[in-house]
Order: structure tokens, then C-alpha cells, then sequence
């Protein structure tokens, strides 16, 4: 163990939060002071995440690694216990890059009421929770960090939103506090009903809940269940979404959808399942059923959709439904496609909110009945839009694809082959899942290319005509460049992640006997 | 060279981020790199064709050679030795501990596609410097054309399903982005999305297909795909599901029946993208499929029963459907765009009637004389009648382009099927096979499509290049840049079909293409000169009839009096307007309806149901609160949660509002309803 190895994950938690305690000391006068002090604590963090990705060993992906285990609070035996394998690790380094990069987009153009003092701690903050999320291996821990994350967000939307924010970010805080309470209760019936009275998830993994009875198991995996599938979000507790994404600043809606959604399929695919495989395996086709809903249903009202920020936050609960289907068929294929499409959508769904973003600051409308000819007044960001749009709807060479293949396909085969929905086998069960989900894929084609027809082609309608429209800013190139070049190399060589993921993904479904 | 073809793919690529970063500061504005890149890509697939040629023959003369010694040789279909494909793969992904490839694979069949694309896109690039030059995106046009051939290759050379998977759908993306090159104009987008949403229809079917056959097999791999469905274990059923889905996945890219209805208006592009994309190189990725996969759909569908089949089938009713829709057309590319539809057909029905060599060598011939068509209307189109295709506009043009007329001649006749030239050795091959493998029925087909086909091409010609000029322009012959590349493509189109001239003795495409190992014995029809003698009579029975009336009478006329006086006429024509209908089925049915009704009821579901239940469970949280808060929550907590938050004030009057708000009151309210849940759930757990 090297002094690295020790204090790595610490480290990536917790010196966002140091980096929040400076920028709220610097007088509020001194802005540029505060966005160095807020970009160089991101950019370090992000320095202490290419390290960890060096020294990080490939060959054991399925074992946790850069272990930290200190006694916390010994009343109720909780620990300080971070760790990450190959599935932690790229949502972790996916969290640490969209941070600089949120503020490096906002360095110039902070949303009213301005006040980048209080956003940038906000910021710092949400980092704080989102790479503790990530990387906690004790169940307290893990709570309070899916916990932390909720206050910035709630502020940012609140504040920084729109004309409609003060009821969307009560709605989103309610929501997901609503889900996550359960999610507590769950984790104390856990503590009191398993082997040994421990919040340790490594060691909850290992009793695999033997010693708690079934029903228990099938109540204390709904609970968990509550908690994660509002914040993928799943059908039907998806509605705080539109509202929530509709309403928050650019920056907002960028790591809402690139990181914060991923805390609930994380929470699945590290929490629920393997502590619980026996009722994971009850539940599974009532979680894909829910699922391919989610991915027609999220399309269909995409399509009824006439801005073009909502349009795309109804996309989101389309896509996570394929990482659900994934996630639901407990095969190291669904699996792992569900850990690369939620890198993916990170990406591909944060860079769309960002050219959203962009496209309502220049013309100061969303509606997409209005734009159009994006192309001709701003070609390189009308065609950032039509290549995120692309990769969004899941063409092969970009990321997309290697989030809803794999998922598609793992459902032809799920892990458990009886007792699948309403008399079916689950077999037959998944197989209707995957044409539904095949055909998701094409409804996905038709609302992209629809709005990218809408606000990209034609021509730019009489009211904007004369309007002049500036393309791509220097601030936008620096924190696009790194995502779009992204989702071109892990289209291309999805064994980069594949690789990671493959390891930790097969010993978890071991148990499924995926 | 065959150990290393992944470079004629990467060439292209290649030349598209070059083009797409650099192009626009170079002299020729990026066409000089694209230019370089396809031609390497030509002469490269030259070069793998040779090393291919001399692989079977050095495999022939093994085998005469272990004949002689009285060894014993694998022989294989007509009695020519087994020439193992070349196959290279590395590590793309894994998954469960398995790798899955990336790679090429290089036979016969490759080598003839990789050649047969190279040709055509760098002609077409040429074509284009003199067709493209005064547009304004003409270096984006340039970098489109690359990354399409880059696509194209990938497809061809694919080792693995999955990875022609991707290089399928990224020609879609091409053609997407290249039907709507113009995006200006609505109608233009439209027709690219279309395109785009249709064949996308179609991969649901390649996408499952794909699937199901990897499981069977193990493996996305074309070789072990092949040999499974060879293998006497496999099962029947599972191998019909997977030609089914696959088919679907075919009739969406190669316009095949019902799916065809986005080609005719894919024409919405350039022409040369035309001739490139949508007749000669991407339309055939669905038969080049069909063939690459052939014992998949042999033994799905049974072909060697000599039963009707669903693959024939489709062939056959796209035959009809695209030939006779191709007389009704006014604007040039649509009739051959229709055409083009309708030879698609005869490539599928080749394969269901199990005449694997004729499909992919009329396949070969097709690509080059449809693309000498396609850039022969664009020739006209360009020095003729100034941007537009529309017949009307048209006529007498014979004399003022003599070299577009001559080899728009050779095209047609040679589409027609007319004796020597190339269209007529690949469709004959088709039509003795279906013939001698008992599928009379569309042995009949092919004999009506070909008198069709006859018929609308000696229309369009006739529209075109006789009569009196209609248009308001002064039409004058095009540019060397565009008419070299027709002049090289007639040549082509006299010359090609000699390749596999039976008569002569003459089979070197069937020796040269059709693979030996994993493969159905085939059995090869001889040569029937009255068959061939009766197509070509069809033919030139269908030319003379249709000069008759056309050089008699003015067709508006003759067209316009039939229909009025007869009322059976006058319904068909109409049919044959409204192009069967089916394009309204589709976009004013299916996909309003999905946008319109279904959608915005899902959305109204939405808002008004789950939402509301969502507000309502909120507000009723609220009252059932408010009487517990009233009686046990203490003004005390509410006013320390206050002070808190107002220290954590750091945003003004705006956080001030929300803080004022009851936003903690909520959450007090929410923990107290989960508290109130967690002592039921506790009881419940521990009793």
C-alpha cells in the first residue's frame, strides 16, 4: 500500500469539500478568485482521479480497490469504508471530469441571479456527495452522501432556475427525499435483520441474504427499490424530472443528468443486487417491465414535447430504461451494458443539455417551434447538436450504441429462466421485453431527428432572422471538446470500459448464474 | 495484402477527419484529400483481388496436383478446391470473460464488393469536382463522401455480425446526412429522415436476428455463424426466426417491399450520392448480407425444397412493385430510383431460389451500369436542363450531349437486359436458375419484370433525349470531370458481364467469388440459349411496342385519353400515382398517428394522471401534516431550521424567498410520513 493507494479516495471526496470552505471565504467581490479556487479544486480532484486510473489494477477489477476501512461511529458499528472496483471507477472518474468541466462552461456566463460565489460552492458541494456516492462501501455512509447531493441540487434549481423553479425544485427534493427515506428504512431492516449487525455492503454482499426470510427480503428490496428508481428515475416515478430539468440552469441540468441519475442505477447494481439476489431475482421482470415502459413511454412524450430542454429530459428516462433492462436481466451482458450506458448517457445527455443550454442563452427561447436553421446561424453547434443527437440515439461507433446492444441483447437470454410475468416464462417474458426495447430504438431515432429537424435545418425563422447568433464560445470548445471526444473513442474501443467493467460485472451475476 | 485490408477502410476514414479539420484551407478545398484516399482504397482492393485470384488458382492447381498423387482433396460445390477465407480479428470488447473481435474477413465475396465500391465512389468523387463545384458546403460534401466509403468498407470486410452491424448503420448515418445535403429546404430533411426512420424499422429485424443467431452460435462470427447453420445439429427453428428478423432488417436497406418507400424520395440528395449511395454501393448491403449470411437463410428457408419462400417472395413482389411504379414517375432519378427498387427484387429473388452466384453477379453488374445511369441523369441535369430532373423539361437532348446520350443508351440497354452487354449475362443467370431449381412461378416474374423494365426505360430515354427540347436553357454537353466517368462506366457496363459468360465457357466470377468452405452445394444452371433468346425477344418486343406509341403519338396525350376514356385505366393509374398507397399508410397513418394522438395522450397521461397523483399525494401530505405539526411540532425546531438555513443565506433575496417558503415544513412532514411507514415496515419485518 503506498501512501496513494491510502488516502486516493479521501482524497477525491473530500478536497471538493475543502475547495467549497475556501470559496466561501474569498470575499464575494473577488470573482475570478473564486472560479480558480473552484476550477483548480475540481481539476485536482480530477488530477487524484487520472492517478487513481493509473495505478488502479486491471487485472483485479472484481476486488475492491484503494481500500480505506477506519471505525466511524461504533455505536451502531458503521464504518468509514470507501472502496471501488471496475464498476465504481468509471462512474467515479465520470463525475470528477463533468465538474471542471460544468464550471469551466459557466466561467463566463453565470444564470441570474449570478452570484457565482454561492454556485461554485454549490458545485464543490454536489461533487462532494456525488464521488462519496461512489465510492462508499458502508450503507450510513453511502446514505449520507446520496443525501448530501440533494441540497446543492435543490439550491441550484431553486435559485438559478426558471420562471417555474421554486416548484420544480420542491417537487425534486420532496421526491427523491420521499425515495430515499424508504431507502433508509430498508438499510435498517438490513442492519437488524442479516447475519451480523453491520452496515458494511462488502459483508452484506457475502451473507447474500441468507438468514432473512423471503418475504422479508422481497419488503426490504422494495424499500431499496423505492429509493433507486425514483432518482434513474423510473416510470411511473419519473415526473419530478421534466419539471426539475426544465427549470434548472444549463450547469444544473448538465450534472443532473450526467451523474446524479446514476446514483440510483448505481444503487441497484452495488446495493440491492447483490445484497439481496433472492429477491432481486423476484423482482427482475416486474423491474424490466417497468423498464421497457419507461422506454417507449419517456419516447412517446418526447414526441409531444415542444421544448426542446424538456424534449430531452424525457429522453433520459427512455434511456435509463434500457440500463434498467439491463440492470433487470442480472446477466454480466446486462450488466455491463448497463454500467456503459450510464457512462454514455452521462456524456451524450450532459453534452445535449449543454447545446440546450446554449441554444435558449442565444435566443432566448427553448421552443422549438420557433428556432430552426440552427445550421446556418451557428454551424458548428448545430452540428455538435445533430452528432450529440446521433450518439443519443444509439449509432454504432459512438458510446450509445455499447449502452443498448448489450442491454437489448442480454434480454434474450436473462439470468433466471422460470417464473417470468403474468404465467410466461421469464424467458419469454425478457424475449417481449427486447422487441419492445428494439423497437425504443427507433422511436429514439424519430424524436431526435425530429427536434434536430425543428431547431438544426431549415431555415431560421422570420424573428430571428436578423438576430446575431455567436457560435461556439472558447469556454464551450474547452468543456465540450473532452465529451465529444469521449463518445467518439468509447464508441470506437468500447473494450476501454468493457475491460474494467467486465471483471466486476461477472462476479456479481455469479450468483444469478449469468 | 490480404492479411492487411483493414487499410482500405482506415484510408477513407482517414481522409474524412482530415478533410473535415483541414479541408476547408487547401487549395482544392479538401477533394484532393479525399480523392488520394479512395483512389489508394482502389488500388489496394485491386491488389487484394489479384493476391485472391491467385490464391484460387493456387488452390486449383493443389488440387490437380493431389489428384494426380491420388490424395484425397476437400472438394466442394462444382468440384473446385476449398479456399479458405483470410481472417484477422483483435480484441474490440468483452464481455463474461470472453473477447469479442474486430476484423476482416476476406473471400471471394469481399474482394469482389471491395472493388466494386472503391471503383464507384472514386469515380463518383471525380464526377463530383466538376457536379459539386460551385456549392457552398462542397468540402463538407467531400468529407461525407469519405466517411460513407469508410463505412461502406467496414461493412464489407466485417468479420463479425455485430460489426457489420455498425458499419450498416453507419452508411445510414451517411446517407442520412447526405440525402438531406440541402437541408434548407424541409422537403429535403424530411426525405432524409424518412430514410433514416425506415431503415431503422428494419434493423429492429437485423438487431433480433443478430441476437438470436449469437446465442445459438456462441459468437458473432460470419465463419462460425456459417458453419452452424451448415451443421446438421442446428436447429431449424431457431435458424427461420433469425432469416426472418434478418429479411426485415434486408427489406429496410435494400428497399425491398414494404419497406421501400424511402428510396424514391431519397433522391432528395445530390446525384452523384445518388448513383453512389442509393443504387450502386449502400442499397446492396442488405443482399450482400443475404449473401454473406447465405446458409443461414438456405436452410431457414428452406431454399433447396424449391418451394415458394419468403425471401423469393419479397424478391418477386419488388420486381412488380418498383417496375411498375417506375412508369408513372415524371422526374428522372425517381424513375430510377425505381428501377433501382425493382433490381434490388431481382437480387433477393436470386437468393430465394437459391442462384447465389447470379444475385451477387447481377449485384456486381447492377452497381455498375445503375451508376452510370444515375450520373448520366445528372449530366443531363447539369448541362441540360440547369438543377432539374423533371422529364417534362427534358427532350431533344441527343443532339446536344451526344456522349451522355450514348452511354445513358449503353445503361439502359444494358438494364433492360439486352444482348451483349452487362445487365443481360447477370439477369439471364438469374432467370435460368430460378428456372432449373423449380421456381417456375418466378421464373414468370422475372420474364414481366423484364419486359417492364424494358418498357419504362425506353419511356425514359425516349422523354429525355428525343422529341423537342421543352426546358427554357440552352443545353450544351457537361465537363471532361463528368463525362469521363460515364464514358469509363459504359465501358465497364459493355465489358463486365463477359466475366461469367457461360456460352463462351467463360466462369471466372463464379470461381473467382463463390466461397468453397461453409457454404450449401449449389447447383448451377447450364446455359439455356431459348430462355436467354426469349428474355431478350421480351425485351425488344417491350422497346418496340413502347417506341410505337411513344414516337406516334405525344405520350401526355396518349396517357391522358386512355385514362379518360377508361375507367379501369384511369383507377390504375391512379394507383400507381399514389404509389399503392403505402406511402400513405405510412406517414400519414403510422407516424402521425404515433406523433399526433398516441403521443400527446401519453404526455396528457402524464401531466394530468401521474403527476397530479404526485401533487396530490403531496398536498395531501401537507394536510395530514399540518395537524400534526400543529399539536407536536414545536415553533422552536421550525425557527432553529430557519436561523440555519438563513446563515447558510449565501444567496440573497432569492434563497430568502424559497427559505421563507415551506420547503422544510415539507420535509418535516415527508420524514414524519416515512417514520410513521418504517415502524410498519419494522413490525412487519420482524414479526
Amino acid at each position: 500500500m503506498t501512501l496513494f493507494d491510502e488516502w486516493a479516495l479521501t482524497l477525491a471526496v473530500f478536497l471538493p469539500l475543502v475547495g467549497m470552505a475556501l470559496v466561501l471565504l474569498i470575499p464575494r467581490g473577488q470573482e475570478t478568485a473564486v472560479k480558480a479556487v473552484a476550477l483548480i479544486t475540481s481539476l485536482v480532484t480530477l488530477g487524484v482521479g487520472v492517478g487513481i486510473l493509473t495505478q488502479f489494477n486491471y487485472g483485479k477489477a472484481r476486488a475492491l480497490q484503494f481500500s480505506v476501512n477506519e471505525s466511524w461511529i461504533d455505536v451502531i458499528n458503521s464504518r468509514f469504508h470507501l472502496g471501488i472496483d471496475g464498476i465504481s471507477l468509471p462512474l467515479l472518474i465520470l463525475s470528477m471530469l463533468i465538474v471542471p468541466l460544468c464550471i469551466i462552461y459557466s466561467w463566463n456566463h453565470f444564470p441570474e441571479p449570478h452570484n457565482p460565489k454561492a454556485f461554485l460552492a454549490l458545485i464543490l458541494l454536489l461533487e462532494v456527495g456525488m464521488n462519496g456516492t461512489f465510492v462508499s462501501q458502508d450503507l450510513i455512509l453511502f446514505f449520507i452522501f446520496f443525501e448530501v447531493v440533494l441540497l446543492p441540487m435543490f439550491f441550484m434549481i431553486g435559485v438559478w432556475g426558471g420562471p417555474n423553479r421554486e416548484y420544480a425544485s420542491i417537487k425534486f427534493f420532496l421526491f427523491t427525499l420521499f425515495g430515499s427515506a424508504l431507502m433508509l428504512v430498508a438499510f435498517l431492516a438490513l442492519f437488524f435483520t442479516s447475519k451480523e449487525a453491520t452496515f458494511d455492503m462488502v459483508r452484506l454482499a457475502q451473507f447474500g441474504g441468507s438468514g432473512i426470510d423471503h418475504t422479508t427480503q422481497l419488503l426490504i428490496f422494495a424499500g431499496l427499490f423505492l429509493g433507486f428508481a425514483i432518482k434513474v428515475p423510473m416510470f411511473p416515478f419519473h415526473t419530478w424530472l421534466p419539471d426539475a430539468h426544465t427549470e434548472a440552469p444549463t450547469v444544473g441540468s448538465v450534472l443532473l443528468a450526467a451523474v446524479l441519475l446514476k446514483l440510483g442505477t448505481y444503487g441497484f447494481i452495488r446495493i440491492a443486487l447483490p445484497i439481496l439476489p433472492d429477491a432481486a431475482e423476484a423482482w427482475a421482470p416486474w423491474i424490466g417491465l417497468l423498464a421497457v415502459i419507461g422506454i417507449i413511454y419517456g419516447a412517446l412524450c418526447c414526441l409531444a414535447q415542444r421544448d426542446m430542454k424538456r424534449l430531452i429530459a424525457f429522453s433520459s428516462v427512455s434511456h435509463m430504461g434500457f440500463v434498467m433492462l439491463g440492470i433487470a436481466t442480472l446477466t454480466s451482458f446486462g450488466i455491463n451494458a448497463a454500467v456503459f450506458g450510464m457512462v454514455a448517457h452521462g456524456l451524450i445527455t450532459g453534452m445535449l443539455f449543454f447545446v440546450a443550454g446554449s441554444v435558449g442563452e442565444r435566443y432566448h427561447t427553448r421552443e422549438m417551434g420557433r428556432l430552426g436553421g440552427l445550421l446556418t446561424q451557428a454551424p458548428k453547434l448545430g452540428w455538435i447538436l445533430g452528432f450529440s443527437a446521433m450518439a443519443s440515439l444509439g449509432l454504432p461507433g459512438l458510446a450509445g450504441f455499447w449502452g443498448e446492444f448489450p442491454a437489448i441483447l442480454a434480454a434474450y437470454e436473462p439470468a433466471n429462466l422460470a417464473n417470468g410475468l403474468f404465467g410466461t416464462s421469464n424467458l419469454v417474458t425478457f424475449r417481449s421485453f427486447m422487441i419492445v426495447a428494439a423497437i425504443g430504438t427507433v422511436l429514439a431515432a424519430g424524436y431526435l431527428l425530429w427536434m434536430l429537424q425543428r431547431v438544426a435545418f431549415g431555415k431560421p425563422k422570420p424573428e430571428f432572422e436578423a438576430t446575431h447568433i455567436h457560435d461556439v464560445h472558447a469556454s464551450e470548445w474547452i468543456a465540450w471538446t473532452p465529451i465529444l471526444v469521449l463518445i467518439v473513442v468509447l464508441g470506437i474501443f468500447p473494450g476501454l470500459l468493457f475491460s474494467i467493467t467486465d471483471g466486476a460485472a461477472s462476479s456479481l451475476t455469479k450468483v444469478f448464474g449469468g | 495484402m490480404l492479411n492487411s485490408v483493414w487499410i482500405i477502410p482506415a484510408l477513407p476514414a482517414l481522409s474524412f477527419v482530415l478533410v473535415l479539420f483541414f479541408g476547408k484551407r487547401l487549395p482544392k478545398r479538401g477533394a484532393e484529400i479525399a480523392i488520394t484516399a479512395v483512389a489508394a482504397s482502389f488500388i489496394a482492393s485491386c491488389w487484394a483481388a489479384v493476391e485472391w485470384i491467385d490464391r484460387v488458382n493456387a488452390a486449383e492447381h493443389g488440387a490437380s496436383i493431389g489428384a494426380f498423387f491420388g490424395k484425397s482433396v476437400m472438394f466442394s460445390g462444382e468440384g473446385g478446391a476449398a479456399v479458405e477465407p483470410v481472417v484477422n480479428s483483435v480484441t474490440w470488447w468483452q464481455n463474461g470473460g470472453i473477447d469479442f473481435g474486430v476484423g476482416t474477413y476476406v473471400d471471394g465475396l469481399t474482394v469482389m464488393m471491395m472493388f466494386v465500391v472503391t471503383l464507384i465512389s472514386l469515380l463518383v468523387h471525380i464526377y463530383s469536382t466538376g457536379y459539386m463545384h460551385d456549392d457552398r458546403r462542397y468540402t463538407w460534401y467531400y468529407a461525407g463522401l469519405s466517411l460513407f466509403t469508410a463505412s461502406m468498407l467496414t461493412l464489407v470486410v466485417s468479420a463479425g455480425t455485430l460489426q457489420m452491424l455498425v458499419g450498416w448503420e453507419l452508411v445510414g448515418l451517411c446517407s442520412f446526412m447526405l440525402i438531406g445535403f440541402w437541408w434548407e429546404e424541409r422537403e429535403n430533411s424530411r426525405a432524409a429522415i424518412k430514410a433514416f426512420l425506415m431503415t431503422r424499422t428494419g434493423d429492429i429485424g437485423l438487431m433480433i436476428g443478430i441476437i438470436v443467431l449469437f446465442f445459438a452460435v456462441g459468437s458473432f462470427d460470419i465463419a462460425k455463424t456459417n458453419a452452424y447453420a451448415l451443421n446438421g445439429a442446428s436447429h431449424h427453428d431457431i435458424l427461420l426466426v433469425a432469416s426472418v428478423c434478418l429479411l426485415i432488417g434486408i427489406m429496410g436497406k435494400s428497399g425491398q417491399f414494404p419497406l421501400h418507400t424511402w428510396l424514391p424520395d431519397a433522391m432528395a440528395g445530390p446525384t452523384p450520392v445518388s448513383a453512389l449511395i442509393h443504387a450502386a454501393t449502400m442499397v446492396v448491403a442488405g443482399v450482400y448480407l443475404g449473401a454473406r449470411l447465405y446458409p443461414v437463410f438456405y436452410e431457414g428457408f428452406s431454399i433447396f425444397n424449391g418451394g415458394i419462400n419468403m425471401m423469393a417472395l419479397v424478391g418477386g413482389i419488388t420486381i412488380l412493385v418498383g417496375a411498375s411504379l417506375a412508369f408513372v414517375q415524371r422526374d428522372i432519378k425517381k424513375v430510377l430510383a425505381y428501377s433501382t427498387i425493382s433490381q434490388l427484387g431481382y437480387m433477393i429473388l436470386a437468393l430465394g431460389v437459391g442462384a447465389w452466384v447470379a444475385a451477387v453477379f447481377h449485384l456486381f453488374t447492377h452497381a455498375i451500369f445503375k451508376a452510370l445511369l444515375f450520373l448520366g441523369a445528372g449530366s443531363v441535369s447539369h448541362g441540360g436542363t440547369h438543377h432539374s430532373f423533371d422529364m417534362r423539361e427534358m427532350g431533344g437532348l441527343r443532339k446536344k450531349m451526344p456522349i451522355t446520350f450514348w452511354t445513358f443508351i449503353i445503361g439502359s440497354l444494358a438494364l433492360a437486359g439486352i444482348f451483349p452487354l452487362a445487365g443481360f449475362w447477370s439477369k439471364d443467370e438469374i432467370l435460368v436458375n430460378a428456372g432449373s431449381n423449380g421456381f417456375e412461378l418466378f421464373l414468370v416474374v422475372g420474364l414481366a419484370g423484364a419486359f417492364l423494365t424494358a418498357a419504362y426505360m425506353t419511356r425514359c430515354v425516349y422523354l429525355t433525349f428525343f422529341g423537342e427540347y421543352r426546358g427554357h436553357h440552352h443545353p450544351h454537353e457537361s465537363e471532361r470531370s463528368i463525362t469521363t466517368p460515364l464514358v469509363i462506366l459504359a465501358g465497364l457496363t459493355i465489358v463486365a458481364g463477359l466475366i461469367n459468360a457461360a456460352p463462351l465457357g467463360i466462369e471466372k466470377f463464379t470461381e473467382w467469388v463463390e466461397p468453397t468452405t461453409n457454404f450449401p452445394d449449389l447447383v448451377h444452371a447450364e446455359f439455356d440459349a431459348p430462355l436467354a433468346i426469349i428474355s431478350v425477344s421480351i425485351a425488344l418486343f417491350a422497346i418496340g411496342v413502347m417506341s410505337y406509341f411513344l414516337f406516334r403519338r405525344e405520350e401526355s396525350s396518349a396517357l391522358k385519353g386512355l385514362t379518360q376514356r377508361n375507367r379501369l385505366a384511369r383507377t390504375g393509374y391512379t394507383l400507381l400515382e399514389r404509389k399503392y398507397y403505402i406511402d400513405y399508410l405510412y406517414e400519414n397513418i403510422i407516424v402521425e398517428g404515433i406523433r399526433e394522438p398516441i403521443a400527446r395522450a401519453m404526455y396528457w397521461v402524464n401531466q394530468n394522471v401521474i403527476d397530479a397523483l404526485v401533487n396530490l399525494v403531496g398536498r395531501s401530505a401537507v394536510r395530514v401534516g399540518r395537524f400534526a405539526y400543529e399539536n407536536i411540532d414545536q415553533k422552536g425546531i421550525d425557527r432553529a431550521i430557519n436561523a440555519s438555513a438563513a446563515e447558510f443565506g449565501v444567496a440573497g433575496g432569492e434563497l430568502q424567498r424559497i427559505q421563507s417558503g415551506s420547503v422544510q415544513r415539507y420535509a418535516l412532514y415527508i420524514f414524519a410520513a416515512v417514520g410513521a411507514i418504517s415502524v410498519a415496515l419494522f413490525v412487519l419485518s420482524v414479526a
